[in-house]
Order: C-alpha cells, then structure tokens, then sequence
C-alpha cells in the first residue's frame, strides 16, 4: 500500500487537518494517539471515504478512498461494536458478506473462519446481547476481517472496555496482525496501548489538527504484554509522551 | 399470568360502581312509576326495579350481558348467527371494514414514512398535511366521503374502509418515520463503508430497526381504524354494523342496545389489538429483540 497525503480539511471555520502528510506502508500497525479533537478519527473517515478532504490528495492502495470504498478495500472497526441485536453474531458477520453479493456455502466458510480468528468459535448462534462487551468487539473485528480487506481501519475499537479486557484484546490483536498481514491503522487515545501495538506511531495536536511528530517503533514484532515493562518500551512511551506535550505548548 | 389480580380488582370495582350508578340514574324513574301507580317502595323493591327497567338512563351489566348473549351466543345456537339482528353479523360488517381499512392505511402509512424518510421534497411537504388531516373532525367528514364515493358508484364496504383507513395511517407515518430513522450514525457509516446500495441499506438496517415501532403503530391505527369504522356507518342509513345498532339504539331509546353494541366494540378491539400483540411478541422473538 502506499497512502500519501496533503490535504487540508474545512469544516465550517474549523480546520480539522491541516497540512497533513503522512506515508503507510503494508503490512504497518500504523497508531494515531492525540488528545480529543486533534482530528485522528477525522483523519481515519477521510481514508474511509466517510468524510472528504477540502484540498490535497489522499490515495488509499493507490486509488482515491472513493474507489476503495467501492473495492472494499478496508473494512473499518467503530468504537462500539454496532452489532444489530436482531441478528446472531453469525449473521451479523454474514452482513457485510450478503451485501458484497458472496455465495451461501463462502459465507458459511467465512464466518467460521473468521469467528475461529477472534477465538469466538462456537458463538455464531448467539444473539449479540449474550455476550460481553469485549466478545462483542471481538465480533466486530471478526466482521471488518471477512471479507478479505487489506487495510483495517479501527477507531477506538477498545476505548469503552476495561482495562483488563482491553490487554486481552490488544494481544489477541497483534496476533491477529502477525497472522494476517495486514495493514491496520489504529486511533487511540491510550500511551501503552499504542506503543504496545504499532510499528508505527503518529503523533498528533488539536486546532488545527496536525502531526507533530511521527515514531518509527523498534520493538520486535513479536511482543509479549511484558514487553511495556522493558526499557526499551518505556523510552518509546517517554518520546510519544514529549512528542503530545510539544503538540499543546505551541497552542 | 401475575396481573389476573389486579386486572380483576378493577374489573369488580367497575362493576360495583356500575351498579351503583344505575341504581342512582334510574330511581327517578321507578319512583315515578310508583308513585303514578300508587304504591311506596322499599328499598330492596327499588333497587330491583332500577336493575330492571326495559328502558332505563344506564342498564345494570347483568341486562346488557343478557342481551349480548341473546344477541350472539343464543342465536347461534339456534342456527341464526348471520341473521340480520345479530351481534355476530353487525360485528362481522365492522370488522371486515376496519381489516380493510387497517390494511389500507398501514400500506398508505408506510409509503409515506418511506417517502418523508428517503425524499427531501417529501419530508419539507407532506408532514405537515398528515397532522393537518387529523385536526378535521372524521364526523364531519365522514358523511362527505360516503356521499362523494356513492356519487361516483362506490358504495358498501370501501367508503366505510376509507374512513377508517383515514384514521389508522397516522400514527403508522409518524411512528414509521421515526422508526426508519432510528438507526444511529455509526450504523449507517457502517454500511457506507461496506458500499451498500440504498435498497440493501433499507431491508437490511432501515426496517428491522423500525420493527418495533411499527407493532406500536399498528396497536393505535387498529384501535382507530375501528372508530373510523363505526363512525363511517353512522350516516349510511343504519343499515349494518356496529355503529348503525349504535345509531338504531339512539333512535328508540334502547339504551341496552346501545350497551351491548359499545361493549361488543370494545371486545372486538380489544381482541384485534391483542392479536397484534401476538404477532408483535412473535415477530420480535424471531428477530431476537425480546430477551
């Protein structure tokens, strides 16, 4: 994948993105951390297709987010799981897969597949309040994996779950992104949580929304959650940390 | 089955007042007669007269229960339950106009929810005359439609359904509409991202999200559509129905008839907004929405 992009963003008066430029390659963890109103989730509904630039350009697989929208090159995790209550969890990540037009017997092969993938196997049957909230995510994630998008683009997926659950999830996630290969680019507003996951940080300030800084991780691929007490870890922490607070001294 | 309880308290202290009430309304009347034969009553005599009067101002339950039964249960017996002086036969003409209006103004309900949900021009245009439409009195206009459509050869059941089908699609537009709405932002962003077509969009998130608000709908636009119903055979001449034993009773002071024709209706809506309850019960198990 190569994304690059200058665009400049109005909405109304507001800048929402300014000047922002920016390179994903594939197979990235891609993180974008900044304080509320930096533009992050802007930044993530403009590759989606869900918002568009006012200038610039933004190329999503080398096509305009539009086009990709229309490939289905990505499939997009929100921050609740927006799971429909009047469907199972297997029907609910058969959803995605009736309206792309795949056969019966393929979304019965997808959806055990990619339930088996978020360790939901067995699951398919029941209804969406039956299960927690960090299952229901899961979930959600097992849907945005079904049809075989490269891209995940995930907008605090894990922002309304405790903090146990989401250490949980986080591990299964980089299992997940080691076993598939693909390219995530992930908002969070949580330090470890990006460290923890990305080989790729970016840094970002409010009004206008900009980055101010972008980190190349140089923890291995392979991270166990032990990993955030190395000091290797902590130095990245302590860079993303100063990077947030270069962001707000210059407001 | 833990409301039996309070449900039958009500009942008996409705009954209770009932009989009071009758008591009250009609000792004018039996002390008049007493009087004009000469006699004085006690009050055990009294209380029994004005339980069984032939034309009293308000009839105990136990007259107007009788005359049901003579009316449904006991002609049917006797092999007559479609004879014109049947209950059974009035209730039947009633109900098949307000099934047909129902059907009519549930169908005309939903049309317009999805075109104020999915047009614009609609949305600015159209809501506006809905609520307009049932500010007018339906006996006003009520006599209007049967005399228009009879003018153009239209008569017996239809202007009935149509009166009823003018009062049942209201509350289906406006609790469509908001059904249709209700699916949040992030539901719809959600089919954008996968590029769903706005017909994948509808059956798909649109209208199971309505579903419940729809079985809502339907409970009030039945119960109207059975007002709508009686209203319209008023001015057709009192020929068949509820509402013509309504306006037969009226004419000659048979208030136990009238009394069993209001009751009759209200067991009879009673009955089509339970069986509504039923599908909706059904249905939203089926999708999953009852827990």
């Amino acid at each position: 994948m190569d994304l690059s992009l200058t665009f400049q963003t109005n909405d109304g008066p507001v800048h929402a993105l300014k000047d922002v430029n920016l390179d994903v390659q594939k197979g990235d963890f891609v993180s974008f951390i900044g304080p509320s109103g930096c533009g992050k989730t802007t930044f993530l509904r403009v590759m989606a297709d869900l918002e568009q630039q006012t200038a610039g350009t933004i190329t999503v697989n080398g096509v305009s987010p539009a086009e990709a929208r229309a490939k289905r090159a990505y499939g997009y995790v929100f921050q609740a799981a927006g799971l429909y209550p009047w469907r199972t969890i297997g029907g609910n990540i058969r959803l995605p897969l009736e309206i792309m037009g795949y056969d019966r017997a393929d979304q019965d092969a997808r959806v055990k597949r990619v339930l088996e993938l978020v360790e939901l196997g067995g699951f398919e049957k029941k209804f969406p309040w039956q299960l927690s909230g960090g299952m229901q995510q899961r979930a959600s994630i097992a849907r945005a994996l079904a049809f075989d998008a490269d891209i995940l683009l995930m907008d605090e997926p894990f922002g309304a779950l405790d903090e146990i659950v989401r250490d949980h999830l986080n591990e299964q996630l980089l299992h997940l992104w080691g076993s598939t290969n693909k390219t995530i680019c992930f908002v969070t507003h949580s330090i470890p949580e990006a460290v923890y996951l990305s080989t790729k940080i970016v840094v970002m300030s409010p009004r206008p929304g900009r980055i101010t800084d972008v980190i190349d991780s140089t923890l291995p691929r392979e991270r166990p959650l032990e990993i955030r007490d190395t000091p290797e870890f902590i130095e990245i922490a302590h860079r993303v940390r100063d990077g947030l607070r270069a962001g707000h001294s210059d407001d | 089955m833990r409301n039996v309880v309070p449900v039958l308290t009500v009942v008996v202290a409705i009954f209770a007042l009932w009989y009071v009430a009758a008591i009250a309304l009609n000792a004018p009347w039996a002390e008049d007669k007493a009087k004009r034969a000469g006699v004085t009553l006690t009050t055990s005599q009294l209380i029994a007269d004005t339980w069984s009067q032939k034309k009293p101002k308000l009839p105990a339950p136990h007259q107007v229960a009788a005359e049901i039964w003579k009316t449904t249960g006991d002609m049917a017996l006797k092999g007559r339950a479609f004879s014109k002086r049947s209950l059974i036969y009035h209730s039947w003409i009633t109900f098949s106009a307000t099934m047909l209006g129902f059907i009519l103004g549930t169908g005309l309900g939903i049309a317009l929810a999805i075109g104020i949900v999915y047009n614009r021009t609609m949305d600015m245009s159209v809501m506006p005359w809905v609520i307009a439409s049932q500010t007018i009195p339906i006996l006003a206009i009520a006599p209007m439609i049967i005399v228009v459509l009879n003018a153009i050869g239209i008569s017996g059941l239809l202007p009935k359904a149509i009166i009823s089908m003018y009062l049942s699609f209201f509350p289906v537009v406006v609790g469509m509409v908001k059904g249709l709405r209700s699916p949040g932002a992030m539901e719809l962003d959600q089919m954008r991202t996968w590029n769903a077509s706005g017909t994948q969009s509808f059956w798909r998130l649109r209208l199971p999200s309505s579903m419940p608000y729809l079985f809502t709908s339907l409970k009030i636009g039945m119960a109207a559509s059975l007002v709508g119903a009686i209203v319209g055979e008023l001015p057709t001449g009192a020929v068949a129905g509820l509402g013509a034993r309504l306006l037969a009773g009226s004419y000659y002071g048979q208030t136990i008839q009238i009394w069993s024709a209001l009751l009759t209706a209200a067991a009879l809506a009673a009955l089509l907004v339970g069986l509504i309850g039923i599908v909706q019960r059904y249905t939203l198990r089926r999708m999953g929405m009852v827990r």
